[in-house]
């Protein structure tokens, strides 16, 4: 048997190949199941629930962490940003009671705003883009600042660095640009989780501090029409 | 095998005998990677941990597999195959044991089984009838070589991005123009050390 492995090499070609490629096979299979990683669904679920301003208006350093910190028991009532529809659809998920918003760490509003800098006065100290959790303020030292409107969240955390006080947040006004559609609020029965994850979905395709904007839309078209 | 002969090769794989500026491999990520230095630094990383592993896998597998059998010929195929596996079987090992270096290494990790430098040290280990300790010390200052020149060149690439440079070089051209000119200086590293 050997003799004639030997004898004809493209047997033992095949088989040092076979036999490579079986080990290897076996090694990553081995591994594969050895340094499984466990994802933690539920923290993917709390995540996509919370607006994404990265405001840290909760005491953590952004929306992620903060989704961690609930599935280890943090109360879900910190996020100013999301106000209680956030707090409606967390408490669902998690099927437990829905509390308001804890005013500690900050007041809900509806109105959607955006931070706006009077370029006059700005004095280009950079103390509010290095505030700014979503970079969206522009400029450098000794110029003058601006915000980019599209990547600004709202949450203020620009308005107390400023030692001019030269920002302002400013209402956005509802227009055929920032109009969403009014989709029904996350905090219905159970049959319709499905849906309000899908609203939640496409509410965050729509932009970023999403999650507020199902029910702030409602308000919002209301006043509109 | 002294440990002098050791230093000697590392200090000829990473200045004189430089994978990227005097042997023209690996050139691929060299050009592709060096745009930002944070992933530079990412891929220099993750290059120098496979590379020397993979310098090791494939010494042993010519050493007991290929070369018993008479099989030199499959040379090729057969690291081919020990590079996906190793660095299919780095990257699952570090997403479980170290994320963090998992997230900053991310996507350049299975780029790494299409980089020709690693394959290059394999062949040139055989080429160069290396043993066990020369080939991983050969691997390894391959891969430092490969790491210092791409952090240096992304380093450079990022001022050149700021830079005023005339309109028909920018972009790629004066990127390559620069790679040339690094190339150039490394030459002067040349008859620093002489390998026998």
């Amino acid at each position: 048997m050997i003799d004639f492995i030997l004898q004809n090499p493209i047997f033992s070609a095949l088989i040092a190949l076979g036999g490579l490629s079986a080990l290897f096979g076996a090694v990553l299979g081995f591994a594969a199941v050895k340094f499984k990683v466990e994802g933690d669904p539920i923290v993917d679920q709390i995540d996509a629930l919370l607006p994404q301003t990265q405001c840290g208006q909760c005491g953590h350093p952004g929306c992620r962490p903060y989704a961690q910190a609930i599935a280890d028991g943090d109360p879900i009532n910190k996020c100013p940003p999301g106000g209680q529809a956030t707090i409606n659809a967390l408490a669902d998920l998690l099927d437990v009671e829905a509390p308001s918003l804890d005013s500690e760490h900050g007041e809900h509003s509806d109105v959607k705003k955006v931070a706006f800098i009077r370029e006059d006065e700005c004095i280009g100290c950079t103390k509010c883009i290095q505030a700014c959790p979503m970079d969206a303020i522009l400029g450098a030292a000794k110029h003058m600042h601006t915000v980019i409107v599209d990547e600004c969240t709202g949450c203020d955390l620009c308005v107390e660095p400023c030692p001019v006080d030269c920002i302002d947040m400013i209402p956005v006004q509802t227009d055929l640009k920032t109009w969403k559609w009014d989709l029904p609020a996350t905090n219905q029965k159970p049959v319709f989780h499905v849906v309000a994850s899908e609203v939640n979905l496409i509410a965050s395709d729509l932009g970023r501090g999403a999650a507020f904007d199902t029910a702030k839309a409602t308000d919002e078209t209301g006043k509109a029409a | 095998m002294s440990f002098s002969e050791l230093a000697i090769i590392l200090l000829s794989t990473v200045l004189v005998n430089n994978f990227v500026l005097a042997q023209f491999l690996g050139l691929c990520p060299f050009m592709g990677v060096s745009n930002k230095l944070e992933s530079a630094i990412g891929m220099a990383g993750a290059t120098t941990f496979v590379m020397t592993l993979a310098s090791i896998c494939t010494y042993l597998v010519d050493t007991w597999v290929l070369s018993p059998l008479g099989l030199q010929y499959l040379r090729t195929i057969a690291f081919i195959l020990v590079i996906a596996a190793v660095v299919q079987f780095v990257k699952m090992f570090m997403e479980k044991t170290s994320p963090l270096l998992y997230r900053v290494l991310g996507v350049f990790l299975p780029l790494i089984t299409v980089n020709c430098a690693v394959l290059g040290v394999a062949i040139l280990n055989t080429q160069k009838a290396h043993n066990f300790f020369e080939s991983t010390m050969y691997g390894f200052g391959g891969a430092l070589g490969f790491a210092m020149v791409l952090v240096l060149f992304s380093a450079m690439r990022e001022r050149l991005a700021v830079a005023d440079v005339p309109a028909p070089f920018k972009g790629a051209s004066i990127g390559m123009i620069t790679a040339g000119l690094m190339a150039l200086a490394f030459l002067g590293f040349g008859g620093l050390v002489s390998l026998q």
